[in-house]
């Protein structure tokens, strides 16, 4: 390998420093202007260290992850790139982890992808010639040995910080924690999960992590958001792939007399709850089209407060 | 046939007496053509009726829990993805069990090879497809395409 692109992602910075790490998800524009890319970045970025830009997400088409982080690259922000493995096969997707080194991208984030079903193109074509783990092989090759999966040397080599996604809310829950270890042997160093509307589900899950050793390879960051009201809720567990909301969740919103305020709530508490887990690095904050919620809910959670507390 | 999957023990032992069966005459069946289309003709045939087998050419079945994952929709080798429903069904068709949820619980019940689940698996080659997994396994085909992507 010739050349090395030298600055580290900032993301793996603050982990590696042991501060408690915030990264949160841009919602994709339909649209062919950088606008509103800035926009909503503008929101968040203050407030976390990561943004997350989506890779069509639920099968649904918006401006790519490629073109936002590096949008987002160039005006300074810390873009977290997803990469899902439904739209490429292996010889897009290697072209696409050059690129987006290329472009200043540092971090990445490898799925396999939500199935075309799902989104507003049904009748679309699913690739899945690589699935995440193979995904994570393939940039760290990459990465590590300078070669594309064929074996062809590369002139320059990626530098990502690779991430990875877990769900430890779906079955088969005690395949999960080995699902987990397969990714951080690919090549997973940090990881984002799901949804969480479950912290005793996510405490078992944690406990199994810790004792197989996995937090001390990967840093886990988890998942929160906050729901709008019942009827949303209700909505987004029945279609959004996943993602599960425990009928106490939605029985509790119901009674409120404020649903949007009980979900933000309900998110904080969720928020104190797993940052007192052990092993958890930190949280990945999620709310589609709401991302002045977002930064309330940051703001609100004391987390940049306490970011130092981490035990 | 697909009832002998919910025996992944007596599955596992079938894949074993082929092996023992076929190894001492690979070399006879990778100079016959003749031997070659029997035997993928019986793979379609058994294979096809058990497994419900996309004849990808890189069988894994004893890595799998005796489930085949390209039954998968994704066509995942390497685990369930994170849209499994609650109830252990499919993200893309709710009507069917997740094929790795079925595949974790099988390999729980298989004595010699229910630990490779927890290998990690290479990607398909697509120049295999329709192509015979016995043959593609005593040419070395299938060991060398996982050996390079292990390395």
């Amino acid at each position: 390998m010739s050349g090395q692109i030298e600055e580290k992602s900032r993301l793996e910075r603050v982990l590696r420093s042991g501060r408690i790490a915030v990264t949160a998800e841009l919602n994709p524009p339909d649209s062919a202007s950088p606008d509103s890319v800035y926009e909503n970045a503008l929101v968040l970025a203050s407030l976390c260290d990561a943004i997350n830009a989506t890779d069509a997400a639920a099968a649904n088409v918006h401006l790519s992850s490629l073109a936002i982080s590096a949008l987002l690259a160039k005006a300074g922000y810390e873009p977290i790139m997803q990469m899902s493995c439904r739209d490429r096969n292996r010889i897009a997707i290697q072209g696409d982890l050059l690129g987006a080194s290329a472009l200043g991208i540092k971090n990445m984030l490898c799925l396999t992808g939500d199935g075309v079903q799902a989104g507003d193109h049904p009748d679309a074509k699913p690739v899945f010639d690589l699935d995440s783990v193979t995904l994570l092989k393939t940039a760290r090759r990459m990465k590590e040995k300078g070669t594309f999966l064929s074996g062809r040397k590369l002139h320059t080599s990626p530098q990502l910080f690779l991430g990875a996604a877990a769900n430890p809310f779906v079955p088969p829950f005690d395949f999960r924690p080995l699902r987990l270890k397969k990714k951080i042997d690919a090549g997973a160093q940090f990881i984002q999960t799901q949804y969480c509307f479950n912290v005793a589900r996510l405490k078992t899950y944690m406990q199994q992590v810790n004792d197989m050793g996995l937090t001390d390879k990967a840093f886990v960051l988890i998942g929160v958001g906050p729901l709008k009201s019942a009827k949303s809720a209700e909505w987004i567990r029945s279609n959004v792939p996943g993602v599960v909301i425990p009928d106490g969740v939605i029985k509790r919103l119901k009674g409120a007399q404020s649903q949007a305020n009980e979900g933000k709530k309900i998110c904080l508490e969720i928020i104190q709850e797993v940052l007192e887990i052990k092993g958890v690095s930190g949280v990945h904050v999620m709310a589609y089209r709401q991302e002045e919620l977002v930064a309330e809910l940051i703001t609100e959670s004391g987390i940049l407060d306490h970011r130092a507390k981490k035990h | 046939m697909r009832v002998f999957q919910t025996q992944p023990a007596v599955l596992e032992s079938c894949y074993r007496l082929t092996v023992v069966f076929l190894k001492p005459v690979q070399s006879l069946i990778l100079r016959s053509t003749v031997l070659q289309k029997s035997l993928m003709f019986m793979e379609q045939l058994f294979k096809k009726a058990v497994f419900d087998c996309h004849m990808c050419g890189q069988c894994v079945l004893h890595s799998t829990g005796m489930t085949c994952p390209m039954t998968c929709p994704k066509n995942l080798r390497n685990g369930p993805c994170g849209g499994v429903r609650n109830n252990g069904n499919c993200e893309i068709k709710p009507e069917m069990e997740c094929v790795w949820v079925s595949a974790w619980e099988r390999s729980k019940k298989m004595p010699v090879y229910g630990s490779n689940i927890l290998g990690i698996l290479a990607p398909l080659d697509q120049r295999l497809q329709d192509t015979s997994a016995w043959v593609n396994e005593f040419s070395g085909k299938t060991e060398s395409i996982q050996d390079e992507w292990s390395n």
